[in-house]
């Protein structure tokens, strides 16, 4: 047995006993949710929804395909599917089943993609997904949301079922964690940046789970003399524009931070709002260099791909020592 | 329930039509897939004018029953269907096909059509979208068939299999797989691109009654129907349709350039085409 909500479950790891109930909270009170898997649930512990809800949990084995096809079908007949697999396996291997069924129909299915980035470091690049920011924004009708922690992706599954259209919904392994202390001290609007520290030298754009490590970086660089402002960009599509261009105005240096290829996910939107912006800026993007990440343990390819605290803290650094051309910019405000 | 006021005659006329608005759906369009349209249409005719409980007065009638043509392509078949069963205006649809702004593309657009429970043209969708839409039918407590309707070749896509295994799986007595046993795909004969047979034995195998029957006799299409319909089994039920693909277009049926073709400017290219079809029946057609 298994649902969406194994990701949550897999959420809840970290955040203790504060969070497991999200998808069967909402699933209580509106008959409409249900769920899928592809066998990546536990097969033993069905999990809060799965025991609150067995004739609405739907396991279709190992079959990707089926999996969102099944889920736009259910969604046809007025249901509101949150269907959960490895993200790899989501935007990829499902991904067409993504785009035709459920984006090109504007169906309400949710998709939950697990294991993703490089959080399930070990297991290599099969399992590695760093592809799906790209993926899933380049697809018309999809929202795109990526939590920081569990506390937030559980706010986020109970904020999607009100969003029209698809949902896509980007978790990692579940034992990442947390940056929040409870899943009630925060504001989080779907398309709304949350601002987590304010500074005024450089601006850092994160997402997912190296926003903790960011904000962590945020105080580091106070402490070099560098005033750092950091934002968690927790919704890729549709992106917070005001936020980015803001940003660009106040601090005219911008890092962002994703578990991603630099290639198509965050740093790219953010890119493309400064660009058009027409307002001066540098940018710096911090993730996977294009290309397939070694084996290894999360924390260590974080390190790596300098997605840690320390890593991002010395890219700030960096990107501090760099001129700014002023020739022909004149957007003063 | 079925409408048994309809009679075979009655049935075969509709066939008749529903060819010749294909064949001037295609002219007006300038081209078209015009073979697997033909080989589907008695199917299309026998399921829409006597199966399906639907209501073109209401499409989203709550407890229709669904059709989803999986073979996309074969919009130029199923939706004039549509139109002829009340949906949409078959001259508006015979006119606007293709063309630039249209709800009536190559492909089925569920948000444009009325009376289309499914966008599709990649093959390979329509089973797993039946499948989810039973299962959620079932959790309804609502009894409505959902009839999918595949290609032959479009059974080589490995996604069907997917969904036939869920089908049986999950107990979807109400689910209704038709194959379009044309024998033709774009490259050649099944057989030759990659085989499918024994088509029937590997269906069967996935756990679904099979039904085969002759697709372009409209009686034993009606056979075969009511005893699709009258299954009463958590057993699916898969009917293989055994048909000609182009069929009732004298010069392109049976041969694989029927999959996509185009007619020249005149309309006088196209009379000796309807007139066939007017003279011709298709069952008898070797």
């Amino acid at each position: 047995m298994g649902t969406a909500w194994n990701a949550y479950d897999a959420n809840k790891m970290s955040a203790g006993k504060a969070d497991g109930q999200a998808l069967a909270e909402i699933a209580a009170n509106d008959p409409r949710i249900v769920a899928l898997t592809a066998d990546l649930a536990k097969s033993t512990n069905t999990g809060i929804f799965g025991e609150q809800f067995p004739d609405r949990m739907f396991n279709v084995g190992i079959a990707e395909q089926n999996l969102f096809g099944v889920a736009a079908g259910l969604a046809k007949v007025g249901y509101i599917p949150f269907a959960s697999t490895f993200a790899i396996f989501a935007c990829l291997r499902g991904g067409e089943f993504i785009r035709t069924d459920a984006a090109y129909q504007k169906l309400p299915v949710k998709i939950i993609g697990t294991h993703g980035g490089l959080s399930f470091g070990a297991a290599g690049s099969t399992h590695h997904c760093i592809e799906d920011f790209a993926v899933m924004r380049a697809i018309p009708n999809m929202t795109v949301v990526i939590p920081a922690d569990a506390y937030e992706c559980a706010r986020a599954i109970k904020s999607c079922v009100d969003v029209p259209g698809p949902f896509y919904l980007r978790v990692g392994r579940g034992m990442e964690p947390l940056l929040h202390n409870s899943e009630d001290e925060f504001d989080f609007e779907i398309g709304k940046a949350m601002h987590l520290k304010d500074g005024n030298d450089v601006t850092i754009i994160a997402c997912g789970n190296p926003t903790r490590d960011a904000l962590i970086a945020g105080e580091m660089l106070d402490e070099q003399g560098v005033s750092a402002q950091v934002i968690n960009m927790h919704t890729l599509k549709p992106i917070d524009r005001e936020a980015i261009v803001e940003a660009a105005v106040k601090t005219r240096r911008i890092v962002t931070v994703e578990e991603h290829n630099v290639v198509g996910g965050l740093g790219d939107a953010v890119a493309a709002v400064l660009a058009e912006s027409g307002k001066r800026c540098i940018l710096t993007k911090i993730g996977i260099p294009d290309e397939f990440g070694p084996i290894g343990k999360p924390e260590d390819l974080y390190a790596l791909y300098k997605l840690s605290s320390q890593g991002i803290m010395e890219t700030v650094m960096e990107l501090m020592g760099k001129e700014i051309e002023e020739d022909d910019w004149d957007d003063e405000d | 329930m079925p409408n048994t006021n309809v009679t075979i005659d009655e049935l075969k006329a509709k066939a008749k039509e529903l060819r010749a608005n294909i064949v001037e759906t295609t002219f007006s369009a300038t081209s078209g897939h015009i073979g697997g349209s033909l080989s589907a249409a008695d199917m299309l005719v026998a399921l829409y004018f006597k199966y399906l409980n639907v209501d073109p007065s209401d499409p989203d009638k709550y407890d229709r029953d669904r059709f989803v043509m999986s073979k996309g392509h074969c919009a130029l078949g199923y939706v004039p269907c549509l139109a002829m069963r009340g949906y949409l205006d078959i001259e508006e649809v015979k006119a606007k096909f293709n063309k630039t702004g249209s709800a009536y593309g190559m492909h089925p657009d569920s948000k444009k059509i009325r009376g289309c429970d499914a966008s599709t043209g990649s093959l390979g969708h329509g089973l797993p979208m039946g499948v989810g839409m039973l299962l959620g039918l079932k959790l309804k407590n609502m009894d409505s068939k959902v009839v999918v309707m595949t290609g032959d070749g479009e059974c080589q896509e490995g996604s069907n299999w997917e969904a036939a295994m869920a089908a049986a799986h999950y107990k979807l007595g109400n689910l209704i797989w038709i194959i379009d046993r044309n024998k033709l795909e774009i490259d050649g004969p099944t057989e030759e691109v990659l085989g499918l047979e024994p088509l029937a034995d590997k269906v069967k195998a996935f756990g679904f009654k099979v039904i085969e029957c002759k697709g372009n006799d409209m009686e034993d299409v009606d056979r075969a129907l009511a005893e699709a319909w009258a299954n009463d089994s958590d057993t699916p039920v898969c009917i293989i349709s055994h048909t000609m693909k182009g069929i009732g277009v004298e010069h392109y049926q049976g041969k694989v350039t029927s999959h996509y073709i185009s007619f020249g400017d005149s309309r006088k290219d196209i009379e000796p085409i309807l007139e066939y079809i007017k003279n011709t029946d298709v069952a008898t057609i070797k």
